[in-house]
């Protein structure tokens, strides 16, 4: 399993109502279905994570994120999970109200745009950061919304988001010590667990 | 007829037909005493009597799902397409049962079968059925086969309102629901094309008020209106121009109203066709279950109030270009089961078939069904006493 799903299960109540937004090929809904008895659905739009889904036996409903989420009630799910997509939305701050809407909490994870990586990629190269990570280049990449740690935080400070908790890992989504010493540059992906 | 059948198909095939003795309440208050179901089956129930899959037909559908009824054939029966051994709904695993809706006609008790009271054709004194009904009288098939609880219940368009009426009213009786191609209810739209079919048919002056069985006549012109009406709303826009465009028959237009375009030939085909196998009374009986059917009327129209006495999951489908049932309304009925917390999966097929693409065998739309089959043939119980 995904280091960074790991860390998410373990945010994750037993038997609690889970909405898992952009949720590929269902990997942690199947977990979480077998290991934490939890009802969940996922919203995807790609169609071989759809099929792959059915397959690993989880709800899976197609849904364009970026405008399909006003169908889905407030406050009907306990976590609202998205991981590695809100960098690839319109517009990450109204997503962010509305998972917040739908769950009483939110987990989402992103890759740090404000990692040393990119930022020396850009400093030296003077190029777009491309990758193993994140392979695109600028004019066909998914992700049209990159951030930083900082950048997420005083969104959240702006909408009056509170951080119940949050971490960093590296692009393997490994914990490693020293990526806490500064975690801006140093770490690859934050997991962050929000509520209002 | 073909050549030779091909090896997913379930092959030679012959209808049952069925009497039911016990009187069957409907719901618009009248009692059908007794009555035939004309049923085929296709595959094999197990000793559990638990791998049995129920199809309901849509508006012109009937019992002849899958295979040859005989080697002059010209087409096999209507969803052949995903029903045989290998195919989406595997006859090597499942025991798969089509019938013919009461108020049909190929067979089943309707307008053109005769009523045992008066030893004539019903006419149109046969009762107005309501989908709900139609769900009654399957129950008593599945009784008639041993059968406690469908592995699933799957219809397209009519048939997909009676799989989530199925869920409803009998949530102990199965274990999965697919609904494909349907709506919660019609909207103003829908019946108003409904309608206009109907005045089509009542209209031709050898419907004599439906009963032109006595006077050796069929009102043909109706009918024939009434399913190339019918027929446009199961094409799409884009469907139509890839199929017919604006071609010309002979080349050239000719300045009178013979049909010239080809999409003119086309409707005048089929609706010939249609008037001349199938009969007014029951389309004119059909329309009207579509119009009445709206499972949340009871449930002070609150869909996941309804909804929330079901067990089953459910797969539920809809096709980008579906304007008769568009994926709005597809969309509406998965939200109300999300509502209602009840296990569900959506998919929205990318097709330019329209309303007619429930019926095709696009790769995408049979992948989905194969994976969700596979969920079905997973919930199998193994021994007669279990339940999922």
């Amino acid at each position: 399993m995904r280091a960074d799903l790991e860390i998410i299960r373990n945010w994750i109540e037993p038997g609690s109502r889970v909405l898992d937004v952009g949720c590929g090929d269902g990997e942690l809904l199947h977990h979480l279905q077998q290991h934490k008895e939890v009802s969940g659905y996922g919203l995807e739009i790609n169609a071989d994570n759809i099929t792959a889904c059915i397959e690993n036996g989880v709800n899976v409903i197609e849904k364009d994120i970026d405008t399909g989420l006003s169908s889905i009630k407030s406050n009907s799910f306990d976590t609202v999970v998205m991981t590695q997509a809100l960098q690839a939305m319109h517009r990450p701050d109204q997503i962010v109200d509305e998972l917040l809407r739908i769950g009483k909490e939110c987990i989402v994870t992103f890759p740090n745009f404000g990692h040393w990586r990119a930022r020396g990629y850009l400093a030296f190269r003077g190029k777009m950061p491309v990758s193993k990570f994140l392979p695109y280049t600028w004019y066909n990449t998914p992700n049209i919304h990159f951030c930083t740690f900082k950048d997420f935080e005083s969104l959240c400070v702006e909408r009056n988001i509170y951080i119940m908790e949050r971490t960093v890992v590296d692009n393997e989504h490994r914990h490693r010590w020293w990526i806490h010493l500064w975690p801006n540059m140093l770490g690859e992906i934050a997991i962050y667990r929000i509520t209002r | 007829m073909p050549e030779i059948i091909p090896d997913d198909s379930v092959g030679l095939v012959q209808p049952e037909k069925i009497l039911f003795n016990q009187p069957l309440e409907l719901a618009c208050g009248r009692t059908l005493d007794q009555y035939h179901l004309m049923v085929e089956t296709y595959g094999e129930l197990n000793e559990a009597r638990s791998n049995a899959i129920l199809i309901c037909h849509a508006l012109s559908g009937n019992h002849h799902v899958a295979g040859y009824n005989s080697l002059d054939d010209r087409k096999p029966g209507w969803w052949d397409s995903a029903i045989g051994p290998g195919k989406p709904i595997d006859t090597n695993k499942f025991f798969v049962i089509g019938l013919n809706n009461l108020g049909g006609c190929h067979g089943s008790s309707g307008p053109n079968q005769t009523n045992p009271d008066t030893n004539k054709p019903y006419g149109p004194d046969f009762p107005l059925m309501t989908v709900a009904d139609w769900v009654n009288s399957q129950a008593r098939l599945a009784d008639h086969f041993g059968i406690e609880q469908w592995a699933a219940v799957i219809g397209g368009s009519l048939g997909g309102m009676q799989a989530l009426q199925w869920s409803i009213d009998y949530p102990q009786r199965l274990r999965h629901c697919m609904v494909i191609a349907a709506a919660p209810k019609l909207s103003a739209q829908n019946i108003a094309f409904n309608e206009v079919a109907r005045q089509a048919i009542s209209k031709d002056p050898q419907f004599h008020n439906g009963h032109y069985y006595e006077q050796d006549e069929v009102p043909k012109v109706g009918l024939m209106l009434a399913r190339m009406l019918g027929h446009i709303t199961y094409l799409s826009d884009d469907g139509m121009r890839d199929k017919f465009g604006r071609e010309l028959r002979e080349g050239k237009i000719s300045f009178d109203f013979n049909p010239q375009f080809e999409v003119e030939s086309y409707l005048r085909y089929q609706g010939e066709r249609f008037s001349t196998e199938f009969d007014a009374n029951t389309y004119l009986l059909m329309t009207k279950a579509l119009d009445y059917y709206d499972p949340a009327a009871d449930f002070n129209h609150d869909l996941p109030a309804a909804l929330k006495r079901a067990l089953c999951k459910f797969m539920v489908i809809s096709f980008t270009t579906d304007w008769r049932f568009s994926p709005e309304r597809s969309r509406a009925i998965t939200d109300a089961l999300v509502e209602a917390g009840k296990q569900v999966s959506y998919a929205e097929i990318d097709s330019p078939q329209g309303h007619d693409a429930f019926l095709i065998p696009i790769p995408r739309y049979m992948e989905i069904f194969r994976a969700y089959m596979k969920r079905v043939e997973a919930d199998i119980p193994k021994t007669s006493g279990e339940t999922a």
